[in-house]
């Protein structure tokens, strides 16, 4: 989606300069034909499915009983934002991407510190870093699943405090943490690759130049290096944000969503997939959408920074 | 989905690409075996696999040929896998094994061909029992063959039952769960039920409410605005049992998770044993693990009554054969649905894996009568001839799923509250205004 998104903005942006010379107009105009066939490929398999998930949210249609498809307007969005499900639901995903988020944050920035600094063994440890991120995610959710078993696993033997039998599964809140571990340890390595990124930009001389004028480390970090580093922590956040909050697969091996540990993308799930419920489960993805939206603005703003800039057009 | 990592177009093209030439070979596949004989797949549910697969070749015909494919061992994985297929107008589902319950959502779906004629009337002659001759009919067609049934009895020690003093009540089939709670609370014995919340807890709820001769929908060909019945006697008498055996020392500590499988174990461990209703594998699953003087002492009996004097309804499972609406041979696919459930079909899945037969006639076969207890193949043939189907609806899913939410835990029933708060939230769901 992002590649899309891009390439038109970045054409159509510069029309507008106006001495624009015959030249440039002309490049303009073929990069136009050049993008428009993606364009229309796009139109085809993004848009049209989600206009016709804004269509189906506005019936109550079930697979088993085509023939008593209604049109029911707002009534799906009424049903799901006034049941506590729903609310129930949305409050686990919240929970879930806020707390993965931070500590891949956290976790995934002294990665890419590690990354950026280490002088010897440089592949090695990179390449080790990542592996997580190359395992899918339905197998490390089996694994860690494995791992946090009562019956089989190796979590409760060498965790102290936690008796041997202790079901992970059986209520919300360990579940739930069993989940955030596995999502964690999955995908802390794209955090730290972002984060080192954006840490490769940080200019050496202006790191010198606070050393210079006796700038502790943790000085420099606080004041040179992160504040620097702001497009790219904000881009890190925005992904992972994005893609917790819609979080899965996790969830759908570990626990089957039961003991309320079911993510809005669960719930979706379990409307279309599992009851035939298109409509409902259309108004549920359109919801999901809109959270997503919200999210995506929310951090933009919060973190003040110019979208082009972070994509290093400015 | 989103693309973080930013994986390129030119990936994207090839996977594509790859997806289709992938799609493309499992097309020719399955549309034609080497000699350029047509074959029909049959998806399968895991049970009784190989005399499954034998039937799918003494059933191929010069005609065509029957390939097994097999469906996930779940019944909601097996009905996601079939719906995804159908809803896609998959021209390559022929023939397909349906749990009873998955036929009205499939048949009011438009994805399965109807029996017409002959095939009808062959298929659900007067050999068939009622039960599952009941489970293969929506909408007064029929839209699948039954082939096997599966029904549960009431397995108990016959030393337990003489201690407790109702070994002749359950022999007539006249003992109460009322009455085999308490039996079980004064000897220190258990009873084991399934109620983790899931379809066999649905199961139970069902054939309780039907004991005490009520229902929990009616009129369910009006799809949403089928009647909802479980606010009524026979919902407070199904919900006073649940409630009795949640509050009795009867009751297994795992009672709110416990299904099939788990309340195996308490008939022969420490202690008196137990009385469990149970599907008809119980006796294979205990024959030749137990030893022979604690398998002499396994006893069985008719589904406890709900209610005194209302004749018990004990549940009906099995599996019925449905052909693919879309399919592009139906008449072999139909003419291949009767073979594989044909008596001789019907007896090798009873003889070979315990599935227990929907006709009547089968029962008689003297190689049946030689691998079960003769009293025991009776008591299977009359359970599953008065058996109560769980509700035919194309909103079967959320009735269920409905019910399930409202009665789990086991220990949160109330005869009072439950079967009303149940009643008003299947209501709310089916009219799409609450979520499930």
């Amino acid at each position: 989606m992002s590649a899309t998104t891009t390439a038109p903005a970045g054409v159509a942006k510069t029309p507008k300069s106006k001495n624009a010379s015959d030249r440039s107009v002309a490049e303009n105009r073929l990069g136009m034909k050049l993008v428009a066939p993606a364009l229309v490929v796009m139109l085809f398999v993004t848009a049209f499915p989600m206009l016709q998930a804004l269509w189906l949210s506005l019936s109550n249609y079930a697979l088993t009983a085509p023939d008593d498809r209604s049109f029911v307007g707002a009534q799906n969005y009424v049903t799901a934002l006034s049941d506590p499900l729903f609310w129930r639901t949305m409050l686990v995903t919240v929970g879930i991407m806020v707390v993965t988020v931070f500590f891949e944050l956290v976790i995934g920035f002294v990665f890419a510190l590690v990354m950026h600094r280490v002088i010897f063994a440089r592949g090695i440890i990179r390449t080790s870093i990542l592996i997580p991120y190359g395992v899918i995610t339905v197998v490390s959710g089996f694994a860690w699943q494995f791992a946090f078993s009562s019956t089989n696993g190796f979590v409760n033997a060498w965790v102290p405090f936690i008796e041997d039998n202790f079901n992970w599964f059986g209520e919300q809140f360990p579940a739930l943490f069993a989940i955030c571990v596995s999502e964690i340890w999955k995908t802390t390595p794209f955090m730290s690759l972002l984060l080192l990124a954006g840490l490769a930009q940080v200019s050496e001389d202006m790191i010198e130049a606070a050393k210079v004028d006796g700038a502790t480390w943790w000085q420099r970090m606080w004041k040179v290096i992160l504040p620097n580093m702001r497009a790219a922590i904000m881009v890190a956040i925005l992904f992972r944000a994005l893609d917790a909050f819609r979080i899965f697969d996790n969830i759908f091996v570990m626990t089957g969503g039961a003991v309320n540990t079911e993510s809005v993308s669960f719930l979706t799930y379990r409307q279309v997939i599992e009851q035939f419920q298109i409509g409902m489960g259309s108004a549920l993805s359109v919801l999901l959408f809109l959270s997503v939206l919200v999210i995506a603005f929310g951090i933009v703003k919060l973190f003040r920074v110019d979208l082009a800039a972070a994509r290093q057009e400015g | 989905m989103g693309d973080p990592q930013g994986r390129g177009a030119g990936s994207a093209v090839r996977r594509v690409g790859i997806g289709a030439a992938l799609v493309l070979a499992a097309g020719t596949l399955s549309a034609c075996s080497s000699d350029g004989k047509p074959t029909l797949n049959w998806y399968i549910n895991p049970d009784g696999q190989a005399t499954l697969t034998s039937l799918a070749e003494r059933c191929s015909t010069d005609d065509y040929d029957i390939a097994i494919q097999l469906l996930p061992t779940g019944a909601t994985d097996q009905r996601t896998q079939l719906a995804r297929r159908l809803a896609a107008n998959d021209s390559s589902t022929d023939l397909m094994s349906l749990d009873p319950v998955f036929v009205a959502e499939f048949a009011n779906a438009g994805w399965l061909a109807e029996f017409e004629g002959d095939a009808a009337d062959a298929v659900v002659d007067d050999d068939v029992l009622s039960g599952p001759a009941d489970t293969v009919q929506w909408d007064d067609k029929v839209y699948a063959a039954p082939q096997w049934a599966n029904t549960q009895v009431l397995w108990y020690r016959q030393s337990l039952a003489e201690q407790a003093g109702i070994a002749d009540a359950l022999q007539d089939g006249t003992a109460t769960w009322s009455q085999v709670i308490d039996a079980a609370s004064e000897n220190g014995a258990t009873v084991g039920v399934q109620a983790d919340r899931y379809e066999a807890y649905m199961v139970w709820i069902n054939s309780l409410v039907q004991g005490a001769g009520g229902d929990i929908v009616s009129d369910t060909e009006a799809g949403v605005d089928a009647q909802v019945d479980i606010d009524s006697d026979a919902g407070r008498a199904a919900a006073a049992v649940v409630q009795q055996l949640a509050d009795s020392p009867a009751a297994q500590s795992d009672l709110s998770v416990s299904r099939e499988g788990t309340s195996l174990g308490a008939m022969y461990g420490d202690g008196p044993g137990e009385f469990m209703t149970n599907w008809t594998f119980v006796y294979k699953n205990y024959e030749g693990t137990v030893s022979d003087e604690e398998f002499a002492d396994l006893a069985w009996a008719r589904y406890p009554r709900t209610v005194e004097g209302e004749e018990s309804a004990p549940p009906v499972g099995g599996i019925d054969i449905g052909v693919g609406a879309f399919s592009e041979h139906p008449d072999w696919a139909i003419e291949a649905a009767q073979c594989v459930t044909d008596p001789e079909a019907q007896l090798q899945l009873a003889v070979n894996d315990g599935l227990m037969p929907a006709r009547a006639s089968v029962y008689e076969e003297q190689e049946l009568v030689d691998a079960y207890d003769a009293g025991l193949l009776d008591l299977y043939r009359e359970s599953i001839e008065a058996g109560g189907t769980r509700p035919k609806s194309a909103f079967y899913n959320q009735i269920s799923g409905a019910v399930q939410s409202t009665w789990h835990p086991p220990a949160s029933v109330d005869p009072e509250k439950t079967p009303r708060e149940s009643a008003d939230f299947i209501r709310d769901v089916l009219q799409g205004k609450a979520l499930l």
